[in-house]
Formats: structure tokens, C-alpha cells, sequence
């Protein structure tokens, strides 16, 4: 076994009644999905008034599992999918989940203990959003989280599609290119999942996982193996807010679960961000709503870190991406005043000229290809 | 009065064997069929051997009542003909006038001397007209090659049969005109240049106004044989562009002229005289996989063979079976398909550029403004079942969009025969240095070629391998990618690609929605 080589108390510390309390709500995910609409004082009752509360018939069944339960399996069982694990009882738990009315029993995630809990330490963001953004929003997500990697911030979020990937992605980005400015062994980024961590959800994001799994973190409050269930979704937004200092919606319709995230760290007392859109986009209504209720409007990593330590405390580091000459520096501003498409750029000119400036932009990350041959730039 | 004839003679009916020459299409290329015929004494019959399909069958009767009706005995004796060579299928009509001929031998009504030196082609009518049947210029291609001096074919075919050099053809309305055809020291006069049918004015570049990026693209793939699919709402003039494509491709050659004609004379679809102008064809897309790369029974061309040299234009291309969209794979690839029927394989020609063009979201308004109805995972199916095999052989991927209504009322960007002359000018610098290799243009170049023959300098390497490393191409796409450039290269007289060369090529492939973006 290869948690007893490493020394199992480097990763695993959870003590049984915490182990108890987490095999029960993977125990019980069913029936728990059942009432989730009460999904808040569930959580918030101890495992015999739980189990009085959702297991009905099966009440019995569930009581004699649970007496059988063995805390040392548990363990096993994570050390076999490359968990680490900390309770609530442990002093190094993140202090920010003890505000949750609930804080989960334990937290399951990948990777060594030490740095996670550095991360989760390290002043981290919840970066969230709807799974179906538009190109904008993708490109802000990206932006915001190799910005905010780059400040030496942890960006949080759900690996959910849409713009949770892409921020997870955009702070990997930036671990990618082993700057000098995180640490090497930092996450840069935590996913948190519904289900269990190992698992991959949802499926189409399985690189993406593969990758955060073994340069990031992933956290689940459920045992490996539990599979995802509705209600789980709501509970894992209410870990995104808790560990977070600051929540940032960047695109969320009228219904979105982001928004569950956001209110829920207002709950807690966290700073609420969003990033504005059009008026007449869809995406957009969610952070108009909390920027005219007063969330702190974001433009991009700078707002962020102005909000969170004080204006200049920390520096941004420099836009990596090749120097812009005269020219192309020009063709962004007639991309940003609204010409979008090549034949706009060349005005009736030939746009064979147009074209190779904007492959060149393209290649430097500069802008990108919209639907219908239109250029945006990227942040 | 005929019917005394025959009574008259068909008593003196001397069996003797009679040959003659005649062809049958196989696939697009001519075969020399031998049609024998054996009268014998015996009860009256007439059998007819040799693969034949039901209308060689059926062609008895025709051959019975043409004989009869032209005033010639039919022999009451028991008559056998056979189709040589026996183990080639034959289908269609076209044999019947080679049968009555050999019949008409066989029975001493004229010479079987006289057929020695001719083939013969065509239907017949009850009546004993010589109807027209498809495929009479690669029936005049066979007789060529086979040494054959006179060709008699119907009369509305003879200027087609005579575009073939070294042929002497007769047009013949009915038998006794192809009797007397088969006799004379001289064939008869070709029929005059009826009407011409007045070349229908091809589409011009002039008409287009706007569409920088398509007009560019339309150059390039027309210089360099690339496949160019155009994307874009309903009404920008997707299908506008794709038609004018022939009018910028360089001008047939004489060989490649007959080859064309050729094709679409055994297709049935050809009017009159040599096709010079490139075929554009746009099959709808409830099109099934034998109509498009050839198929049936009797086996005939698809409409990838008959854009052979040409344009093939996909419109609505999501709408495309699957299925038959795989098909074009092959034909895509080696410029010809190969069908395989019991133990043979047919090969049909199908060097086309492919255009195709296809609305970028279901509703088809995406990208314009807030116009596009769909919703996002609605566009990303959309966009799915149009990328795969056939996409990654596409060479140009571009958008077309609205023009502006200040270039709407502005002047033509380009005229065709300017276009055709710069297109023209780069064919001729692929040709001069693909010589003696496979490929003809840069479209062509396998990997080896291009590897060969496309030079890039300094710049353009890097631009190429930061492109790759970004993860947006495929090595599919590298490779379509270093062609394009190689031929914008062309185009501008430059023998290095350069870098500004291979920034254009990727600006004008790069797939719209999501592909190597990090929105996956």
C-alpha cells in the first residue's frame, strides 16, 4: 500500500465518526436526493436524525450497515484511489468551511496533503458560471484564471462545462509554464466535485480531470465512488463558497447554479464579484443583477486582487504573450470599435493583408475566431 | 410491295457467317464488341448469346420489325448471334444496329465482305430509324484504337463521332442509309453545323460584389485544385460564388475537352459538340452513394465522375447522408474510384475541386448579430456532424457573410478571365515544377511531394510550428495548410513560401466554432 510507504498520517487524517458521517451521505445520496429540497437542514442534522429523516423503509437496512461500517476500510479504499483525506476534527482542516452550517466531514482529494492545505490557505477564488457562456464569457474565465494563478491566488471552481472549465483551465495554463511567481508544488487551481473525486464529471471533462488530478487538486466531501446525484450539486456550490474569499460570477443566466454559489458566500459573509456583459445577452443577466446589488464589478484579475489586499498590494505578472507591433496594436482597437470581420478591416480594400495580420494576432493568443468569421479580442 | 419482297427472297436466304464490329460501354471507356451471326437450317428462331441484359434481349423484336419495315428480308431459319467477347456484360441498345447489319449479311442481302472495315452503333426503331444512344464519342475513341476505318452512327451523333481524328464517320437516320453507308466508296457528307447551341454565357466574377475573403479563396483553390467549403447564413451568396468557379479554372485542354465529352456522352446528358467549358454540378442532397460516385445496374458514372475536371458543388453539406459523404472519400483522395461489380473493378476518372457549403448553425444565423435562434449545445452538434473525414480534406475553410452595403454599391473587385489569368500563370508554375511527378498542382501533393516541393524559409517554419504546437491543426491539417501556402506563393510568383504566405493559409482553413480554441 502505497499511503503506509508515504506515512499515512501525511494523508490520511480523518478519524472514524467523520469517516462514519461521510460513507452515510454517500449511503444515503438517494434518499437524500428525494428530499433535497429541505437539502439545508438535512445536511445540518447529526447521522441518527438523518437516517430518521430520509431512510424511511430502509431505515433498518441502513442502521445495520452503518454498526458494520469500518473506518479502516475507508481509509483503505481512499488510499487505493490516490486520496488524501482531513476531517473536521483535524486542526489543519481549511478554517473556511467551519462558517458552513454543515461543514463537510471530511474532504476527499487528490494529492499530497501539505499543498492543498497551503492552497486552500492561499487567499483562494471562486471563479463560476454557467455551463452554456458565450465565447466572451469562455475568454474572460480563461483570462481571470491565468491572471489570478499568476498573482499567486488559487482559483476555485466546479469543472463544471462551460466557464468553471475554462477558468480551472486558464490557471493551469499559467502552472504550466512553471513561472517563477507560484511555487511549483502549489495547486494553482481546486476543483471541487459533486460526486467522488476520482470520478470524472461530468465525462466529456476527462482530460481536464487527468490533468487537475495530477498537477492541481481535486476535492470531494463524498467517498471515492459515490456517483453524482442532483442534490449534490447545490452542496458541492456551498464548499466553491466557503473555501473561497471572494466569489466571481462570470456569466449565469436567471436560474444558473452560480448564483446558488454567490449566495451563499454573501451568506457567509464572502466577497461577491461579477463580470458585466451585454444587456441583451441571456448570460449576462446574472452578473447584472448582482453588480446592481452591489457585488464588486470586475473587469479583470486587477479588480480582484485591488478588492481583496488593497489597491497595488499585489502586482499582476506581465501579459506573457508576444509584444503587439504598431500595426497589430491598431488592428486591435478596430476589433474593439466593432469591425469585426476582415472585409470591415480592409474597408473595401483587399483583405488578403487583413487576413495574414489576424493569423499572426491568432497565433499570439491575441484574438480569436468567432462564428461567421469574426474576430474578438481577447482579454 | 415489301412484303413481296420478302416472300421472294427469304427463299433464297444462303446461311453464311457474318461478322462486324461494334462497342459497349464499360463504365466511361469503350469495348470492342464482335457480333457474329450463324444462320442454319431448322425451325424459324432467333437467339442471341453473349451477357446480354434485357434490352439485347428486347432488341429481337426491334431488329425483326426494322428489317421487315426497311424492305428487307427477314431470314425464317433458325438464326443464332453471339456478342463476343461472352464473358463481358452488356447492357443497353446500342447493339442493335450491329445485329440487323450482321443479320443482313448472313443472309447474302449484302456483302459480309463490306462489314470487314466498319463498327457500327445505335438503336434501332420498329420503324428502322437509327436512334440516338448515349456514349457514341467513346464508341468513336474505340473504333480508333482498334484501326477501325468507318464508323456509322446515328445521325444526330456524327459531329460528336467526328471530334475523334482519324475516323471516318457516317450519320445514318435509319438501316437502308446505314446499308448504303456500309457500301459506298465514300461516307456521306456530316450533317451541317445545325444551330450551334450558343455556349450559354458562363457566370462572371464581375457580378460579385464584397466577399473579399470568398473571392480570395475562390482564386486560391481554383490555382491550386484546393477543396474550399464556404460557410455562412441563407442568402449570402454561397451557391453564387461556388458557380463561378469554372469560370476561373484554366481553360480545357483539347484531351481533357474529348475526355469530358466523352463522359457525359456515356452519361446521356450531353447536347452536342466538345464540352469546353468545365462542368459544375450540384447534386441535391437527398443524393445516394451510387449517385454520387457512380454505381447501379447497368454500372454508370456518378456525379463525382461526371465534375471530373470540374467543379463538384455540396450545397446544404450537413444535410448529406453520412454514409454517402464517406463515399467520396476515396475519389477525393486518388482522383478516381474504383467500383467492384462480381470480379471486376470499374474505374471511373473524378479529379474535381470540391466546393461545399453549409449554414454554420441549424437555423443558420449564427455569428450574425443576435440573430441566430439555436441554442449553443444545438450549434456544437451542428458543427460535430460536419467536422470528421470529410472536413479534415477541405483545404480552405471560409466564411461568407453579407456584404456591406457599401460594397454593394461599389464596383467588382475582380472580372473572371483576370482572375483565369492569374490562375492560369501559378497552374503553369506547379506544372513546370510537379513535372514528372504524380501531381499536377499543389491540391495533389501527397506528403512525400510536399516535402519535397514546398520550400519554406525562416519565418514561415516558425509560423507553421507555433500554429501546430498551439494544437489547432491536426497533421492533416498542417499538411492542407503548407499546400494552400504554397500555392498563395504561386499566385504571388514567389518560389520560398513565406511567412505571410502560410498566415494566410491558416487564417483562410481555420474551422469557425470551437475547433483548437480551449472551448471544448
Amino acid at each position: 500500500m502505497k499511503a503506509e510507504r508515504d506515512g499515512p498520517e501525511a494523508l490520511i487524517r480523518a478519524c472514524g465518526q467523520c469517516l462514519g458521517r461521510s460513507w452515510l451521505l454517500g449511503r444515503l445520496a438517494g434518499h437524500l436526493d428525494v428530499a433535497r429540497s429541505r437539502l439545508g437542514e438535512l445536511l445540518a442534522l447529526d447521522d441518527d436524525q438523518l437516517i430518521g429523516a430520509v431512510a424511511g423503509r430502509d431505515r433498518a437496512t441502513v442502521e445495520r450497515e452503518r454498526s458494520a461500517f469500518a473506518p479502516d476500510a475507508a481509509r483503505a479504499a481512499a488510499g487505493r484511489a490516490r486520496l488524501g483525506l482531513v476531517c473536521r476534527c483535524d486542526h489543519a482542516y481549511p478554517r473556511g468551511l467551519l462558517d458552513l452550517a454543515a461543514p463537510p466531514a471530511v474532504l476527499h482529494f487528490s494529492g499530497p496533503v501539505a499543498p492543498f492545505l497551503d492552497a486552500c490557505g492561499r487567499d483562494p477564488v471562486a471563479i463560476v458560471g454557467t455551463r452554456e457562456p458565450t465565447a466572451y464569457g469562455m475568454d474572460v474565465a480563461v483570462a481571470l484564471g491565468r491572471q489570478l494563478a499568476a498573482a499567486g491566488v488559487t482559483v476555485i471552481s466546479g469543472m463544471a462545462r462551460g466557464i468553471d472549465a475554462a477558468a480551472h483551465r486558464g490557471a493551469l495554463e499559467r502552472a504550466d509554464q512553471g513561472d517563477g511567481a507560484a511555487e511549483p508544488c502549489t495547486p494553482a487551481t481546486i476543483a471541487v466535485l459533486p460526486g467522488g473525486a476520482e470520478v470524472p464529471y461530468p465525462r466529456a471533462h476527462r482530460r481536464l480531470h487527468a490533468q487537475l488530478m495530477r498537477t492541481a487538486t481535486v476535492l470531494s466531501e463524498l467517498p471515492p465512488g459515490t456517483p453524482v446525484r442532483r442534490w449534490m450539486f447545490p452542496a458541492r456550490n456551498r464548499l466553491v463558497a466557503a473555501i473561497a474569499l471572494m466569489t466571481v460570477v462570470v456569466e449565469a443566466g436567471d436560474r444558473s447554479g452560480s448564483l446558488v454559489t454567490a449566495r451563499v458566500a454573501a451568506a457567509l459573509g464572502r466577497a461577491v464579484a461579477a463580470v458585466p456583459g451585454r444587456v441583451t445577452t441571456a448570460q449576462a443577466a446574472g452578473p447584472l443583477e448582482l453588480i446592481a446589488g452591489g457585488a464588486t464589478l470586475v473587469r479583470d484579475g486587477r479588480d480582484i486582487v485591488d478588492r481583496l489586499f488593497g489597491v497595488g498590494a499585489r502586482t499582476l505578472a506581465a501579459d506573457a504573450r508576444p509584444a503587439l507591433t504598431e500595426a497589430q496594436a491598431a488592428l486591435l482597437r478596430e476589433l474593439e470599435s466593432g469591425r469585426e470581420t476582415p472585409a470591415a478591416i480592409a474597408r473595401a480594400g483587399p483583405a488578403d493583408a487583413a487576413l495574414v495580420e489576424l493569423a499572426a494576432l491568432e497565433l499570439a493568443g491575441w484574438v480569436r475566431r468567432g462564428l461567421g468569421g469574426r474576430y474578438s479580442v481577447i482579454p | 410491295m415489301p412484303s413481296r419482297n420478302r416472300r421472294h427472297r427469304a427463299r433464297s436466304v444462303v446461311g453464311v457467317l457474318a461478322r462486324v464490329a461494334t462497342f459497349a460501354i464499360d463504365g466511361v471507356d469503350p469495348r470492342r464488341v464482335l457480333v457474329e451471326v450463324d444462320i442454319r437450317q431448322g425451325l424459324p428462331a432467333f437467339t442471341i448469346v453473349g451477357l446480354g441484359d434485357a434490352a439485347v434481349r428486347e432488341s429481337r423484336e426491334r431488329i425483326r420489325a426494322a428489317i421487315l419495315n426497311s424492305g428487307y428480308a427477314f431470314p425464317q431459319q433458325r438464326i443464332t448471334a453471339n456478342l463476343a467477347p461472352a464473358s463481358l456484360r452488356k447492357a443497353g441498345p446500342g447493339f442493335d444496329a450491329a445485329l440487323a447489319l450482321a443479320i443482313l449479311a448472313a443472309s447474302s442481302q449484302i456483302g459480309a465482305d463490306a462489314l470487314a472495315r466498319v463498327a457500327v452503333f445505335g438503336e434501332l426503331s420498329l420503324g428502322g430509324e437509327i436512334r440516338d444512344s448515349p456514349g457514341v464519342l467513346a464508341v468513336a475513341e474505340g473504333a480508333r484504337r482498334a484501326g477501325i476505318r468507318r464508323l456509322i452512327v446515328p445521325v444526330e451523333r456524327a459531329r460528336e463521332a467526328a471530334l475523334v481524328d482519324g475516323l471516318e464517320v457516317a450519320g445514318v437516320g435509319g438501316l437502308k442509309a446505314a446499308v448504303a453507308a456500309v457500301l459506298a466508296d465514300e461516307p456521306p457528307p456530316l450533317p451541317g453545323d445545325q444551330a450551334r447551341v450558343r455556349a450559354v454565357p458562363q457566370p462572371d466574377l464581375a457580378d460579385v460584389r464584397g466577399h473579399e475573403v470568398p473571392l480570395l479563396a475562390l482564386q486560391i483553390a481554383a490555382a491550386g485544385g484546393h477543396n474550399l467549403l464556404l460557410e455562412g447564413p441563407p442568402g449570402t451568396g454561397k451557391t453564387m460564388l461556388a458557380r463561378r468557379l469554372p469560370s476561373i479554372l484554366p481553360a480545357l485542354t483539347r484531351a481533357q475537352a474529348l475526355e469530358v465529352t466523352r463522359i457525359h456522352s456515356v452519361a446521356g446528358i450531353h447536347r452536342e459538340g466538345l464540352i469546353e467549358t468545365r462542368p459544375f454540378r450540384a447534386p441535391h442532397h437527398s443524393i445516394s452513394a451510387a449517385g454520387l460516385v457512380g454505381g447501379g445496374s447497368p454500372l454508370r458514372p456518378g456525379e463525382a465522375t461526371l465534375a471530373h475536371r470540374g467543379v463538384l458543388f455540396l450545397d446544404e453539406l450537413s444535410e448529406f447522408q453520412r454514409s454517402t459523404l464517406d463515399a467520396l472519400r476515396q475519389p477525393l483522395e486518388d482522383g478516381r474510384v474504383s467500383i467492384v461489380r462480381g470480379q471486376r473493378a470499374l474505374v471511373f476518372p473524378t479529379r474535381f475541386v470540391l466546393v461545399a457549403a453549409t449554414n454554420p448553425c441549424p437555423c443558420g444565423y449564427a455569428g450574425v448579430g443576435e440573430l441566430c435562434r439555436c441554442a449553443e449545445p444545438d450549434i456544437r452538434r451542428h458543427q460535430r456532424r460536419m467536422s470528421g473525414p470529410l472536413l479534415d480534406r477541405m483545404d480552405l475553410l471560409v466564411s461568407v457573410q453579407r456584404p456591406l452595403d457599401e460594397e454593394l454599391r461599389g464596383p467588382a473587385t475582380i472580372d473572371s478571365p483576370r482572375a483565369r489569368e492569374r490562375v492560369s500563370v501559378a497552374r503553369a508554375r506547379q506544372w513546370a515544377r510537379l513535372r514528372g511527378t504524380s501531381a499536377t498542382c499543389n491540391g495533389e501533393l501527397d506528403a512525400r511531394l510536399a516535402r519535397i516541393h514546398i520550400r519554406l524559409d525562416e519565418r514561415a517554419e516558425v509560423a507553421i510550428a507555433r500554429a501546430y504546437a498551439a494544437g489547432a491543426l491536426s497533421a492533416r491539417g498542417r499538411h492542407r495548410v503548407l499546400r494552400v501556402a504554397r500555392t498563395i506563393a504561386d499566385l504571388a510568383g514567389r518560389d520560398r513560401t513565406s511567412e505571410s504566405d502560410v498566415l494566410l493559409a491558416l487564417s483562410l482553413r481555420q474551422r469557425a466554432a470551437g475547433e483548437g480554441t480551449l472551448a471544448a
